[in-house]
């Protein structure tokens, strides 16, 4: 087996300087009744050669988003990757390397940590990031159960405009930990009235913007509201590049921001590894899960990163921790630290301006077709379409066509009412002859 | 006329010692700004098109401040991180017998079957019709745990070990809720030598935590878990092996008794590398277990993530398995995303977990084969006991002479009066060229060291190992305290001063002229 250094001769020795006659009095604790003898219902070991013809034999079996007209959106975006981001974080040292408990052989990792909250904080208009979470969904349920730490209330009211699965992953985490959740119809065209959900009983409210079907919300009058009330107000994206040309939640008077990464410097993935980023102010810091990095200096004077305010941590406070977070998203947060470097300032709001023409170009050309209602008024790069048809069926004839045209609504929230909307997205990777074929197939299928 | 001479070859003078550098630098070893000390608001490193002219539609929220972020060109973004991957220790630098944490090789080859455009370029909600073979995968991996661990149902969303035990706790709470057993039992029993994450998980969904003592000999007996049972305990939370390197010799009583007082047996898989292959989970009487598929099939740790989770169940909980998961209908596989009126008690993400890590921990259980994943436990057990065996008359063993599993485990008893601490040691074993063993865990031992070596190491690698931390031991004993109270003196940086770290905690970079 290639990736096993010890020869039969090297076990037989290693085994007579331990002291034992075979390896199976090493394994005498384990019950003799329910020891193996070997694995039977597994296949025998495979070359390389052979892993790699099985598994490409699976992977040829999907249509990747860069081979069509792509315009899938919700929560996962594609964009552009630079080549530079995939070589860098395959580095042995960044891809090989655990968790940095010991900082003076990882200040590699520390740094790009300390850039990286750096980075998050200023993106969404924060004091503080941590260095990073699983993804934006667990991001926002623990950022539900630290706005319950802090206001010492137990229920929170859930958007409308929220991913539903974002909901879902905060109503069942709530529900197992015995807090309320009040979660407002979906709200396809940003209609709701948050405002009337709070009062001094909620701990939180929860808010996306760009929500799920794409609307920008304001939520400034709601920040005040929830100021007033001692509520805070939780906000999420799922689409980081907007914030590049979106005013920062922050800025919007939001307390904890909490969002996907994906979108910068990470792939589909089909859904996973993401990276969740989560910021909020300065005076919550010992309320946040997760890890995170400060600067502090060496024996010698000179500055360098720990990993620091570890009390919160499971590891240390046990049952009584702020998070049961671990393993977070290293190396996705390399990835976004990497991109978003190269991108700077300026690329970053080019990037978000060239998503943004894109999707308001696609919005006014599939708005015009007959039967077609465009139900998003203010959008970053992607929004929903009314079809006179199930959307589903027609995403299901656009695959047959060839192009990924978006999410159907019934996929993910169940009502005969939503039956006929369409997610669409558009980011930088479309060009106009991938509007044009999404024009003339819709218009076939219709 | 043409110089005949060339240049010197021989070394000559060039003796004496080493004078500080202007730059601050040490040949290979660079020092490196922060980006935002190097970075300028108007370089970037990406080209991009002009955007279409359109009126915006952002209804009024356009950003009105600049970010303040800096950009650097490609040449200087690939300097920068390069420089600084070049202070981190990982796998590939060397050996990294960080106990618990299953530390071993990343082959390249799961790498790229990760990149495949059709895994890597697929996006979670196109048309499942379009991703039948990433579902496909999802199902074969499931298929592969289930098997390797003797349980009938997987769960494979979790995105890394704490968020599966979550998951795996849930399952139990829904199982207890189902049977109305929710307002009584409310207790979680937990081991003192248990992870941190533990106690913490089932704290979190509103179990309350009674520590299991362990018994003189690192394990945890039958009669002390039956001493707490009762119709108020929920489940058992129990690592095994255990987090002292040991198999928990009456796990198959304990599992009896829990259950027959009407509670769920979870079992914290994060020493799961020492059994594949030898003994099944299933077949001890476990209820829930989650696999880190980061630490036992080698997906890359990556610096702290991802990683990710899935938790296989027992027959009385495989119904209440989170959504999504995959299933057979008319010969092909699909994702069940939606819970409708089953009795699955929720979703732990969005999406349908880790698919990178699925595609690289498949690869891997591909190449081993049943045959190599076996061999691959005793060899990882074999290099543990190989160390111990080479250390065990100079550093001392909490629970005597016995062999271990996985990972040898010594305390701090030989250090007694020595005026060198595990904390000490461990930064020594940094300028000997080591990552540094688990230290201080598990709590049940002082100045814990744990060491666990994984089957990556060839036996020279061992042996050298082995006379590195004799030396240092021997150094202890003889007196040489400065070797180990100062160090590291070798590592890109000194001793990091913690403490401040967290009195004054600064967690971000902040401009100069604001600080002032």
């Amino acid at each position: 087996m290639r990736y096993l250094p010890l020869s039969n001769a090297d076990r037989a020795a290693m085994l007579a300087r331990i002291g034992v006659a075979s390896i199976d009095q090493l394994f005498a604790d384990i019950p003799s009744d329910k020891q193996l003898k070997e694995l039977v219902n597994l296949p025998k070991a495979k070359s390389e050669m052979e892993v790699e013809r099985l598994l490409s034999g699976l992977a040829a079996r999907n249509v990747p988003a860069s081979s069509v007209p792509f315009f899938v959106g919700a929560g996962a975006y594609k964009h552009q990757v630079p080549a530079t981001v995939d070589h860098l974080i395959q580095r042995s040292e960044f891809l090989t390397s655990y968790t940095p408990y010991q900082p003076e052989i990882a200040q590699g990792t520390l740094q790009y940590l300390f850039e990286f909250q750096t980075q998050v904080a200023a993106l969404t208009g924060m004091d503080v990031a941590n260095a990073s979470m699983y993804d934006g969904s667990t991001a926002a349920a623990e950022a539900v159960l630290m706005a319950h730490r802090i206001t010492r209330r137990k229920k929170a009211v859930l958007s409308g405009g929220l991913h539903p699965q974002y909901a879902e992953v905060i109503r069942t985490l709530s529900r197992m930990a015995g807090d309320e959740v009040v979660s407002l119809p979906a709200d396809v065209s940003a209609r709701e009235n948050l405002l009337e959900s709070v009062d001094s009983s909620v701990s939180c409210v929860v808010v996306q913007t760009p929500d799920f079907f794409g609307n920008l919300r304001d939520i400034k009058t709601l920040a005040d509201k929830c100021k007033a009330s001692g509520v805070l107000l939780i906000a999420v994206f799922t689409e980081a590049v907007s914030l590049g040309l979106v005013e920062a939640p922050g800025a919007m008077g939001a307390d904890i921001v909490v969002g996907e990464g994906q979108s910068i410097g990470n792939g589909l993935n089909f859904g996973g590894p993401y990276v969740g980023l989560f910021a909020t102010q300065q005076k919550y810091i010992r309320q946040m899960p997760g890890r995170l990095c400060g600067e502090t200096v060496d024996a010698d004077g000179n500055r360098g990163f720990v990993l620091t305010l570890s009390t919160r941590e499971q590891h240390i406070r046990r049952e009584k921790a702020t998070s049961n977070i671990c393993t977070n998203s290293g190396l996705c947060a390399l990835a976004f630290t990497i991109h978003m470097t190269l991108l700077g300032e300026t690329g970053l709001r080019r990037l978000a301006e060239l998503n943004h023409a894109n999707a308001v170009l696609l919005a006014q050309m599939l708005s015009g077709i007959a039967g077609v209602d465009l139900l998003t008024e203010a959008f970053f790069n992607e929004f929903t379409l009314r079809l006179p048809r199930p959307a589903a069926e027609v995403v299901e004839k656009l695959e047959k066509r060839g192009i990924l045209g978006g999410v159907p609504v019934s996929r993910l929230i169940d009502k005969a009412e939503l039956e006929d909307c369409l997610i669409v997205c558009s980011t930088e990777v479309n060009t106009d002859a991938d509007r044009a074929a999404f024009v003339a197939a819709l218009k076939e299928v219709l | 006329m043409l110089n005949t001479q060339g240049r010197p070859t021989s070394p000559g003078s060039a003796g004496g010692t080493a004078h500080p550098t202007f730059t601050g630098n040490r040949a290979l070893l660079q020092q490196e700004p922060l980006l935002f000390e190097i970075g300028r608001a108007d370089i970037t490193g990406v080209d991009l098109p002009e955007a279409p002219a359109v009126a915006d539609r952002l209804g009024g929220l356009k950003r009105a401040a600049p970010l303040g972020l800096p950009g650097l060109s490609e040449p200087e973004t690939m300097r920068h991180y390069v420089r600084l991957s070049q202070k981190n220790f990982g796998i590939d630098t060397g050996l990294f017998p960080l106990g618990s944490c299953t530390m071993k090789h990343n082959p390249r080859l799961n790498e790229k079957m990760a990149r495949l455009p059709g895994f890597a370029d697929v996006h979670p909600l196109q048309p499942q019709s379009s991703v039948s073979g990433a579902i496909a995968l999802i199902q074969m991996l499931g298929d592969w745990l289930k098997e390797l661990t003797g349980m009938p149902a997987v769960m494979m969303t979790p995105k890394a070990g704490a968020h599966g035990e979550l998951a795996g706790m849930m399952a139990i709470k829904a199982a207890i809720e189902a049977k109305g057993e929710a307002a009584t039992r409310t207790v979680v029993l937990v081991p003192e030598s248990a992870h941190g994450t533990n106690p913490a998980t089932a704290a979190l969904i509103g179990f309350s935590v009674k520590a299991v003592p362990a018994d003189a000999d690192g394990t945890v007996r039958a009669a002390a878990v039956k001493a707490l049972l009762g119709p108020d305990v929920a489940a058992i939370m129990l690592t095994n092996p255990n987090t002292c390197g040991l198999f928990e010799r009456e796990i198959v009583e304990i599992a009896e008794a829990v259950h027959a007082a009407g509670g769920y047996f979870y079992c914290d898989g994060a020493n799961f590398n020492a059994i594949v292959g030898k003994v099944r989970p299933g077949d001890l009487g476990v209820d829930a277990m989650h696999i880190n598929l980061h630490k036992t099939f080698s997906t890359p740790h990556g610096g702290g993530g991802p990683g990710a989770g899935p938790v296989v169940l027992s027959e009385r909980l495989a119904a209440f398995a989170c959504v999504p998961y995959p299933v057979t209908q008319d010969g092909r596989a699909v994702l069940i995303e939606q819970a409708g009126d089953s009795q699955a008690f929720g979703r732990m993400s969005a999406f349908h977990g880790q698919m990178g890590m699925f595609v690289r921990a498949f690869a891997y259980m591909l190449s081993h084969g049943a045959d190599g994943l076996r061999q691959a436990s005793e060899d990882a057990v074999l290099n543990a006991n190989y160390i111990k065996a080479g250390l065990a008359d100079l550093m001392s063993q909490p629970f005597g002479d016995r062999p271990c599993m996985h990972e040898a485990l010594f305390d701090d008893e030989w250090l007694k009066g020595t005026g060198v601490t595990t904390l000490d040691f461990a930064k020594a074993m940094i300028d000997e060229g080591y990552h540094p063993m688990t230290m201080y865990f598990p709590l049940v031992v002082h100045g814990a060291m744990l060491i666990e070596p994984t089957e990556s190491e060839s036996r020279a690698s061992l042996d050298l190992f082995i006379m590195a931390l004799r030396d240092l031991a021997l150094a202890v004993k003889a007196g040489n305290t400065e070797r180990f109270t100062g160090a590291p003196y070798h590592a890109p940086v000194r001793r990091m001063d913690e403490t401040r770290a967290a009195r004054t905690p600064v967690l971000k970079w902040t401009p100069p002229k604001a600080a002032e």
